[in-house]
């Protein structure tokens, strides 16, 4: 969001990072600078052709008016203002992917875990840290194919 | 009185020294506050659905939240 040279973030009162499409002059300043990967550029076209910078919006739309069709045309779908989640999450049929607040996510999480007696290793602090003892566990051998 | 020349000449001297650190102007590069430049955006509850109840809203995102759970959807 610093990097913007025109000022086109923002952040939601629910953390959300959106931006208004009007007054991106799509440097690509934040392509660079964003850790996540976020921003996506238009990537048809001749000569490296920019265009305005477009992310993932959380479904969240953006500054236009909620579900008006000049929002949907520029950012999408607003399902929070129609109370529902991204879609990629309800739609996920596994679940692998969840949305909403990271303390409920946190807890579905961690009931996964403790139903199935398995998966701390693969997702949390072992991952991150190591395993406890500061043994880290060798990865499985892949199959070679 | 050579001496006392050379000595009141190195007095001098630490004494223009001492003065050219007083010449030196603070260098702080000015962080300018940053604003949001583009349209004001509503809140989500703020939709035609919600008409403006937050606490409506949440417990709509609250159980759609839920509704991932697949241990309190199953069981």
């Amino acid at each position: 969001m610093a990097v913007c040279p025109v000022d086109c973030f923002y952040r939601t009162a629910d953390g959300v990072v959106l931006h208004d499409k009007d007054i991106c002059i799509g440097c690509g300043y934040c392509f660079y600078a964003c850790p996540f990967g976020a921003p996506q550029f238009p990537q048809a076209g001749a000569f490296g052709l920019r265009g305005k910078m477009d992310k993932c919006t959380f479904c969240a739309g953006g500054p236009e008016k909620d579900n008006s069709a000049e929002e949907f045309r520029k950012y999408g779908a607003n399902r929070l203002a129609e109370g529902k989640l991204p879609a990629c999450a309800e739609m996920c049929s596994t679940k692998a992917l969840l949305g909403g607040d990271g303390d409920v996510i946190a807890d579905i999480y961690r009931q996964r875990v403790l139903k199935r007696g398995k998966g701390s290793e693969v997702w949390g602090w072992g991952t991150a840290y190591g395993a406890p003892g500061g043994q880290q566990k060798p990865a499985a051998a892949q199959p070679k194919s | 009185m050579r001496t006392r020349t050379l000595v009141f000449a190195g007095l001098a001297s630490i004494a223009v020294l001492g003065i050219a650190g007083c010449g030196d102007a603070p260098q702080e590069l000015a962080q300018k506050e940053r604003r949001y430049q583009g349209k004001p955006d509503t809140n989500p509850w703020d939709s035609p659905q919600f008409g403006g109840k937050q606490a409506e809203w949440e417990r709509a995102i609250q159980a759609r939240t839920q509704n991932q759970n697949e241990y309190t959807r199953v069981e």
